[in-house]
């Protein structure tokens, strides 16, 4: 996006002076004409209609718009002190694109929406004009040398403020977005949050946040979780987002255990989903379901550990012969198990052997889960505030993610994890290093199993049915997309890419014949420009960048302040 | 052959070797890369092993740290025989550096030589996903003998430097840090000081030195004859995959038939220039056979 439109030098140079003035005259008129009406329909894209009454497409408009605002007074201005750390110019140029482009989707959307562009409204004019000021101008200044922003220290306490508010931010976006019910307003509020996280980026805000987390990190951790235990609270007992979520945080946990395999091993498993049905088979059967066909009923806390060691003890009966294949056969062998663990499910009906799973059928009524005299089934109120059925799975399934991550980080900086990483590198020298290659990579399996049968007796109660046909090869590979495109062997990522694959879906269903189509196209798009993912892990990015010796040098400058702080 | 086992025997004390290599064959197909080579290094031995391109003595030493399994032969490490695994030869107490540097690149100096401490660690999932306090002291002790190890390569302010970063005579220390992680008894260098200025060889024959001074044994492959018959207390010539002589660097030097070797009579010339495209052929084919075994 940044090189769209670059100016030659000389005309920058003779109306440089003009661009300030000109970008603060596009912010204002594009705060006005967002002020203003700019659509006579009051059906579409949330209500627009009224002047000094803005929607959330109009308060989007305004946000962007301040934000530019602040770049700028940052340039001139009250704000300087700003200036020196932050890349003003290329944080206007990406968001005057963004924000041109959000405003030409609007006068689109209205067209589209209320059939034809005599709704549009004079104040969506005016914002588009101003949208198109604050390009011009964007475009017309010129990038400053800024300090190194590593030295840019806040007292602890604003610190801490910065990511509470981030992350306030973060909720209130989430939130808004699932309850969006127009495609139109989603796609809008997406190009706006990427308008603005692009924006951000490019200024140097995102790599100062990464400064700062290395200072904070246990805040920030909690910060996170506090958020996601808070998101429930902002649904008001509506069940509709939290079934969403539930699903979500399932996907995210298979996702992050299938980390373990993919991210640190390195190895290529395409049966993973094949664990997460047989940690669901478990809990369904032993379950106190009137289908469930085995007699023993034990409490669920002994469920899923049954659960967890009885995928383990799958993975380690899979990962025995296999993992003594390389790469591509690996990749077949699993695929193979995976489609092996169906069809089993599927003939287990008692025609064509024991009865287990009662084949095509599944095993379905799977009661809800009581913990005590808590009824996963039943609404609870929290200050007032309702907690539906989904909410109740929604809170266990985060604190199993919050295992799962533990457990994937703390594996990651043990012992373990630099054999991984050494096997990763070079498999000969590590052996050679008395690092025990093939039990590393049985472990990465099994443990990656046991991860997933533990999410898997979870989900056949938030499900509460199993059936043969949730464990399809298309999920497998959905769960190995999410870690692709979110960063391999990262947390932040691979959260990012499961809420992404899954979350996406669900929300676009207007282009859901598609989404295999453009889910391909996308994981092209990313092998030829990003093959680390959205966020990339330091050594991953190493890997795939094997000549990038600039790179090598900003990476290890990293590594010394990590040690440092 | 003969005069070879005799000469070992010979220098040996009467306590068992260290290191003793019996009759080690190496077959690829057709192709004898190495033929009843016998070797025994001693305790706090220098034992340098030379030789003309493509005479086998890189495969020896994979025949020896288990990368390959002899066809025929036996190595016995304090008189206990060694599996052909490069695991349990580690475990047993010898390490390796390689020919071509075979360091993690992406991985800081401080994680290679850590990675190196993995066989004598023992925390395995449970305690690194528990964080107990006897986990938390393995790390920390893992940590502070590789920084140990580095300052005594000679790299302990590059600790957090990434491997791929280093210049190349620091990666070759690297590798020894590496190696010497493990707690060897015996270190076996393959080419240390190859494409390195004179001034860098001599620190590393000094390091060669101070590894020996702590009471390991070392063997080391070279080219630079100056540097080997300086650096070893007994030298170990290959030829064609045969021993043509073991001896001190005094006597080495002057057999006719090392200078041979190297350098050929230039008198019966038909024969030896095939000779010398035979033993090219050796070279092409055991550097075929190790491209074959990396994936």
């Amino acid at each position: 996006m940044m090189k769209i439109l670059t100016v030659p030098p000389g005309v920058v140079a003779r109306h440089g002076s003009k661009a300030w003035p000109l970008g603060l005259a596009g912010a204002g008129l594009l705060i006005l004409g967002s002020l203003l009406s700019w659509s006579y329909d009051p059906q579409v894209l949330g209500d627009l209609s009224i002047s000094f009454n803005p929607g959330g497409l109009q308060i989007m408009a305004i946000a962007l718009a301040l934000f530019a605002v602040i770049l700028l007074l940052a340039r001139k201005g009250p704000l300087t002190f700003l200036g020196q750390w932050a890349d003003t110019a290329k944080g206007l140029n990406a968001l005057a694109t963004w924000t041109l482009l959000f405003m030409a989707m609007v006068v689109v959307a209205i067209a589209v929406e209320a059939g034809g562009l005599i709704n549009v409204q004079p104040g969506c004019w005016v914002s588009l004009l101003g949208a198109v000021a604050l390009f011009v101008a964007s475009r017309l200044v010129v990038s400053r040398k800024t300090r190194d922003l590593a030295e840019a220290l806040l007292p602890g306490w604003a610190e801490i403020l910065v990511i509470v508010v981030i992350m306030a931010a973060l909720l209130f976006g989430t939130a808004y977005a699932l309850n969006v019910a127009d495609g139109w307003v989603l796609l809008l509020f997406l190009v706006f949050a990427t308008a603005m996280a692009i924006g951000g980026t490019r200024a140097g805000l995102m790599s100062w946040l990464g400064h700062v987390s290395l200072r904070r990190r246990r805040e920030l951790i909690l910060a996170s979780f506090a958020v996601a235990f808070c998101f429930p609270l902002t649904q008001g007992g509506s069940d509709a987002n939290m079934s969403i979520a539930a699903q979500v945080l399932v996907f995210a946990a298979a996702a992050m255990g299938l980390n373990i395999v993919v991210g640190l091993a390195g190895l290529l498993d395409l049966g993973y989903i094949a664990f997460l049905g047989a940690g669901a088979y478990v809990g369904a059967t032993l379950s106190t379901s009137g289908f469930a066909t085995i007699g023993w009923k034990p409490p669920f806390i002994v469920v899923i550990l049954v659960a967890a060691c009885f995928s383990g003890m799958l993975g380690l009966i899979i990962g025995t012969p296999t993992l003594r294949v390389n790469g591509d056969y690996l990749a077949i062998v699993t695929l193979g198990f995976g489609e092996i663990f169906r069809l089993t499910m599927f003939n287990l009906d008692g025609n064509n052997g024991p009865d287990l799973t009662h084949g095509p059928n599944g095993i379905p009524a799977i009661p809800d889960l009581i913990f005590g005299n808590f009824n996963f089934g039943d609404t609870h109120y929290l200050l007032g505030i309702p907690l539906s059925r989904f909410s109740n799975y929604y809170f266990l399934l985060l604190i199993l993610l919050a295992f799962v991550i533990m457990v994937f980080h703390r594996l990651n900086t043990s012992r373990i994890g630099r054999g991984w990483v050494a096997i990763r590198e070079d498999e000969k020298a590590a052996e050679a290093m008395g690092v025990n290659v093939f039990g590393l990579k049985l472990l990465a399996f099994a443990s990656g199993a046991f991860l997933a049968g533990m999410a898997g007796a979870i989900k056949a109660h938030v499900d509460v049915s199993v059936t043969p046909d949730q464990y399809v090869f298309l999920e497998s590979a959905f769960l190995l997309a999410a870690i692709v495109l979110g960063g391999m062997g990262t947390i932040v990522g691979v959260l990012l890419g499961a809420v992404i694959l899954k979350l996406l879906p669900e929300k676009l269903r207007f282009f859901a014949d598609y989404r295999l189509m453009l889910f391909g196209l996308l994981l092209v798009l990313m092998m030829r420009f990003r093959p680390e993912g959205l966020v990339a892990s330091r050594r991953r990015q190493l890997e795939f960048h094997e000549e990038d010796e600039e790179l090598a040098v900003r990476v290890e400058g990293d590594i010394a302040e990590e040690v440092q702080g | 052959m003969t005069l070879s086992t005799e000469a070992a025997t010979a220098s040996a004390p009467a306590t068992v070797p260290l290191l003793q290599a019996d009759d080690v064959t190496m077959r690829f197909g057709g192709l004898t890369a190495v033929n009843k080579v016998s070797m025994t290094v001693n305790e706090g031995e220098i034992l340098g092993l030379i030789g003309p391109n493509g005479a086998g003595k890189t495969t020896f030493f994979n025949c020896l740290t288990g990368l390959y399994k002899p066809t025929e032969g036996h190595v016995r490490l304090c008189g206990v025989e060694l599996p052909p695994k490069p695991r349990a030869v580690v475990q047993a107490g010898m390490a390796r550096t390689f020919q071509n540097i075979r360091l993690f690149a992406n991985m800081t100096a401080l994680e290679n030589v850590m990675v190196g401490r993995y066989c004598r660690t023992s925390s395995m999932a449970i305690t690194s996903i528990l964080h107990g306090p006897k986990y938390r002291r393995e790390e920390a002790e893992t940590r502070a003998r590789a920084q140990e190890l580095l300052d005594f390569v000679g790299l302990g302010d590059s600790t957090e430097h990434l491997a791929r970063n280093m210049p190349y005579g620091n990666q070759r220390r690297l590798e020894i840090a590496r190696a010497l992680a493990t707690d060897p008894k015996l270190v076996l260098l393959d080419e240390p000081t190859a494409g390195m200025n004179p001034l860098e060889t001599r620190q590393a024959s000094d390091l060669i030195f101070k590894i020996r001074d702590t009471g390991l044994a070392v063997v080391v492959i070279e080219h630079d004859m100056r540097f080997i018959f300086n650096l070893c207390d007994r030298v170990l010539c290959l030829v064609r995959g045969e021993t043509l002589i073991v001896g001190t660097p005094n006597e080495v030097q002057s057999d006719p038939r090392v200078i041979e070797a190297y350098i050929g009579t230039g008198i019966d010339d038909d024969d030896d220039d095939d000779d010398d495209q035979d033993s090219d052929g050796h070279d092409g084919a055991t550097n075929a056979q190790d491209e074959q075994d990396t994936p």
